[in-house]
């Protein structure tokens, strides 16, 4: 009897996560970003995913720069992200089939109430920017290739600021994901970067509020890319097919544009 | 805070939270199986290294030792890099499951497996060895009496592995990729919970992990004073 129950725990110790492998047979592995995934968008959009396609969608979350080297060593089926410079080299460049605009929002700069660079309400970012350089006010940056970091070096080289100069001084490069750079923002007091959902969705704003949005060049649009079997041949072609049309279908783009956080939109679909 | 942490700690463990079980089984899961196959491995390396008299073998304890160093993000790595599909073993498609999570963790604590016990062995083999010799013991009827005498020692080895196994995130989040309903655990899922600044629900993971881990270690404790109890009677 002793024995017997000491082999059945065992037993299901090397049987269980052979049965979980087993399990991935409908399953496809999408990279992504910690800013889709930090939003809640895939915790509402995935159980629909599952109960209209029968497919189970692995959500990989990490950076963008991440994704997409994961994706180039062909360990994921799907590469959904938002840098679409770095999206179109992908395609480009053979690991992904073909890259279709999936849904976009924008981005924010966040800051302590106090507002140290005297930031709030503006709408023109390369003006706040400079603003914060000029104050040396903190700022946080993601600083790990990830989509919204390059949206940022993107946006201080619109104001011809390098502010990487003053790493460690009054520019912090955490080298972390979204939530991450949020929560030391938060415990530095310094202003940062983020995308709208991340930042909606997060639980730790302290007296954090959003200074500067609504400018053109703060447009935040994601792509969502097939891997290539000719690159990659584990992929699993019509699995990875069926959640790309299904993302870009009225269906899929209705169910996006229906996702909220406390009643406002997030993700705005605009596939065509 | 804390106390909002405790308070929803006891929530979610009165509420016998469905989620929280699942991602609860899979971390005793991956990390007792991982903890299994370390013993199968570690033990008797540590007990031979104990015993044995070969060139570079103070090299090899020194590096088993220094092994006890690694940190967990570069055991990720590098069993990411393994399992990745371009990478050696990509063929197997292991990469983003709990097995690719066991892995990982063997590869973690072995070493802490192996240079414990060693030490723990090496103490009894000066002891008992000139005795052995004189009465000709064969050398497996040696390290199976060393083992047996070093039960209790060996079982803190066992503990300090699955401590640490149970524990991790850097490598477990890079092979497993924290995928909700596949190979999210406890860690991972402190850490996702902490990246959306839900402080509170990650602090109550993070007790509710540690009492697993009071309960493992009370278990334990408790059948060893029997065993010992036993033992003089």
């Amino acid at each position: 009897m002793h024995t017997l129950s000491i082999r059945k725990i065992l037993l299901s110790l090397v049987v269980l996560p052979l049965a979980a492998n087993l399990a991935m047979a409908e399953s496809i592995i999408v990279q992504s970003t910690t800013s889709t995934k930090n939003s809640g968008l895939y915790d509402y959009i995935l159980p629909i995913v599952q109960k209209e396609t029968g497919l189970t969608v692995n959500v990989v979350a990490v950076g963008t720069g991440q994704a997409i080297k994961n994706a180039e060593r062909c360990d994921g089926d799907v590469l959904l992200v938002h840098a679409k410079a770095s999206e179109e080299k992908f395609v480009k460049d053979g690991f992904g089939i073909e890259r279709f605009d999936l849904m976009y929002n924008d981005f924010v700069i966040v800051g302590p109430s106090s507002d140290p660079a005297k930031v709030n309400g503006m709408k023109d970012v390369t003006g706040a920017l400079t603003k914060i350089a000029n104050s040396k006010a903190l700022f946080a940056s993601r600083g790990d290739d990830s989509g919204t970091h390059k949206a940022e070096l993107r946006l201080w080289k619109g104001a011809n600021i390098d502010p990487t100069g003053a790493s460690g001084q009054w520019y912090r490069e955490t080298g972390s994901g979204m939530g991450a750079t949020l929560n030391t923002s938060v415990g530095m007091g310094a202003y940062v970067l983020s995308d709208r959902a991340s930042w909606a969705n997060f639980g730790n704003k302290g007296d954090f509020k959003i200074h500067v949005e609504g400018d053109s060049a703060l447009f935040n649009q994601y792509g969502v890319i097939r891997v290539n079997p000719a690159k990659c041949p584990s992929t699993k072609v019509q699995a990875g097919q069926k959640f790309v049309d299904w993302l870009i279908s009225e269906r899929g783009q209705n169910t996006i544009a229906s996702y909220r956080v406390n009643g406002d939109q997030l993700f705005y679909p605009n596939a065509n | 805070m804390i106390t909002d942490a405790f308070v929803e700690a006891g929530r979610l463990l009165i509420r016998f939270d469905a989620e929280l079980m699942e991602i609860l089984a899979l971390s005793m899961q991956v990390s007792s199986l991982a903890l299994l196959i370390s013993v199968v491995i570690g033990l008797p390396v540590g007990a031979l290294l104990a015993i044995s008299r070969f060139p570079g073998r103070r090299i090899a304890i020194t590096v088993l030792n220094a092994l006890l160093g690694l940190p967990p993000v570069v055991v990720g790595l590098l069993v990411y890099l393994m399992l990745s599909r371009s990478g050696p073993l990509g063929v197997l498609g292991l990469l983003y499951t709990p097995t690719a999570m066991v892995i990982a963790q063997v590869v973690l604590i072995t070493p802490i497996i192996g240079a414990l016990s060693c030490q723990v062995i090496e103490d009894l083999h000066h002891e008992y060895d000139a005795q052995f010799q004189s009465l000709s013991v064969p050398r497996t009827t040696a390290v199976l009496a060393y083992l047996w005498d070093a039960r209790y020692s060996l079982i803190t080895a066992v503990l300090a592995g699955f401590g640490r196994a149970i524990s991790e995130v850097g490598a477990v989040i890079i092979v497993g990729g924290n995928i909700d309903h596949l190979t999210r655990v406890m860690t991972t899922a402190i850490a996702l919970e902490t990246s959306k600044g839900e402080l509170a629900i990650a602090l109550a993971l993070g007790i509710i992990l540690l009492s697993i881990a009071l309960i493992v270690n009370a278990v334990v404790m408790i059948l060893k004073t029997q065993a010992k109890r036993m033992a003089y009677v």
